[in-house]
């Protein structure tokens, strides 16, 4: 049987897509020139780069918003090729566990001792 | 002029082929219409759909050069030979250029496009300020040719669950109706990953509209409304 009646979901992955789009827009070329404007850089370079505390964070902010617009993508591409639930579920599962993984990953990098 | 048709007869067995016509016309001042008439007057097992013929009723509808449009109110003069008519891409093929318009009609059918209203009848008519009027403007003028559906790649790939630009445009024709009252449930009825959020905004239906209008702009406005009600 075919329902024709919404989920009475989307607007909220809808938001999150929008929403991280804008602050990767921002924040992407603000971290590229930040980084190009400290070239040439060496070992000690890089280390005082990272340095402050803000830009740790605004580095995970964005990790976080990259992932959370990957996580949108995939979903979206998942849900046009991927018609059978069992595939589509496990395929969910992976992309989260990397992409998490990968942020988490870059939160220990940030603030391992140097 | 030089055309190239799309042919296509079920009951032949065979695959649908592209058919080199040479028609002596003189293009100045006619359609396509006035041309594939003229073809359908040599070779009359050439199908086609119109009515009107100036672009009102929306049933001439094709694929012309690749693009979407109402074969009565193409001006000849505009196309690049040779002319190649195709059926309206996305949906089944019935005969030629004739297609199966079903998946459509059955997304327009979902959206409920009549106002919902259960107050009692006033003595006259339901009356709307022309501010509330103004908001109407760009979507009821929809004629539901399908140009712009059957442009959409949404719709070529979810026909079943999509709703399609003209189908949203008609569902805001409705939710931005003073006089209706089930924008609730409108909303309620589109909210869904499938149904709205397909969209994703590449405006094919804006190129493809033979009347001018933006389906785009519409869902746009509809999923403010969402937003609006979700924060």
């Amino acid at each position: 049987m075919k329902s024709t009646a919404g989920a009475h979901t989307g607007t909220g992955t809808w938001l999150v897509q929008r929403a991280s789009a804008v602050v990767l827009a921002l924040a992407l070329p603000g971290l590229a020139l930040y980084v190009l404007a400290a070239f040439p850089l060496d070992f000690n370079g890089w280390q005082a780069l990272f340095a402050p505390l803000w830009l740790r964070v605004l580095m995970l902010l964005t990790a976080a918003a990259l992932a959370l617009h990957a996580w949108v993508g995939m979903r979206d591409i998942f849900m046009d090729y991927v018609r059978s639930t069992g595939l589509r579920l496990a395929l969910l599962l992976a992309v989260i566990v990397v992409l998490a993984g990968s942020v988490v990953w870059l939160a220990a990098t940030l603030w391992s001792p140097a | 002029m030089k055309f190239r048709l799309y042919r296509y007869s079920p009951e032949s067995g065979e695959k649908p082929t592209m058919q080199d016509v040479e028609l002596d016309i003189e293009p100045a001042g006619k359609m396509l219409l006035d041309a594939l008439l003229a073809i359908k007057a040599q070779d009359e097992t050439l199908s086609l759909r119109r009515s009107c013929r100036e672009g009102v009723c929306g049933s001439d509808a094709v694929n012309v050069n690749g693009k979407n449009r109402l074969a009565c109110i193409t001006p000849l003069t505009e196309l690049q030979e040779p002319i190649e008519v195709r059926p309206l891409p996305g949906l089944p093929v019935i005969r030629d250029l004739i297609v199966d318009m079903e998946p459509f009609y059955k997304q327009y059918r979902s959206i409920k496009p009549w106002l919902i209203n259960d107050a009692p009848e006033p003595e006259v008519e339901r009356l709307q300020s022309p501010d509330d009027r103004a908001l109407l403007d760009g979507a009821y003028e929809c004629i539901l040719c399908a140009c712009c559906t059957t442009s959409c790649p949404s719709f070529w790939w979810n026909p079943d669950t999509f709703v399609g630009p003209a189908g949203l445009l008609q569902a805001y024709r409705f939710i931005a109706d003073s006089r209706d009252e089930a924008t609730a449930a409108r909303l309620d009825n589109l909210e869904d990953p499938y149904r709205l959020y397909r969209c994703r905004g590449i405006m094919n239906c804006v190129d493809a509209c033979p009347k001018g209008l933006n389906p785009t702009a519409a869902i746009g406005r509809i999923k403010s409304l969402l937003v609006k009600r979700r924060v």
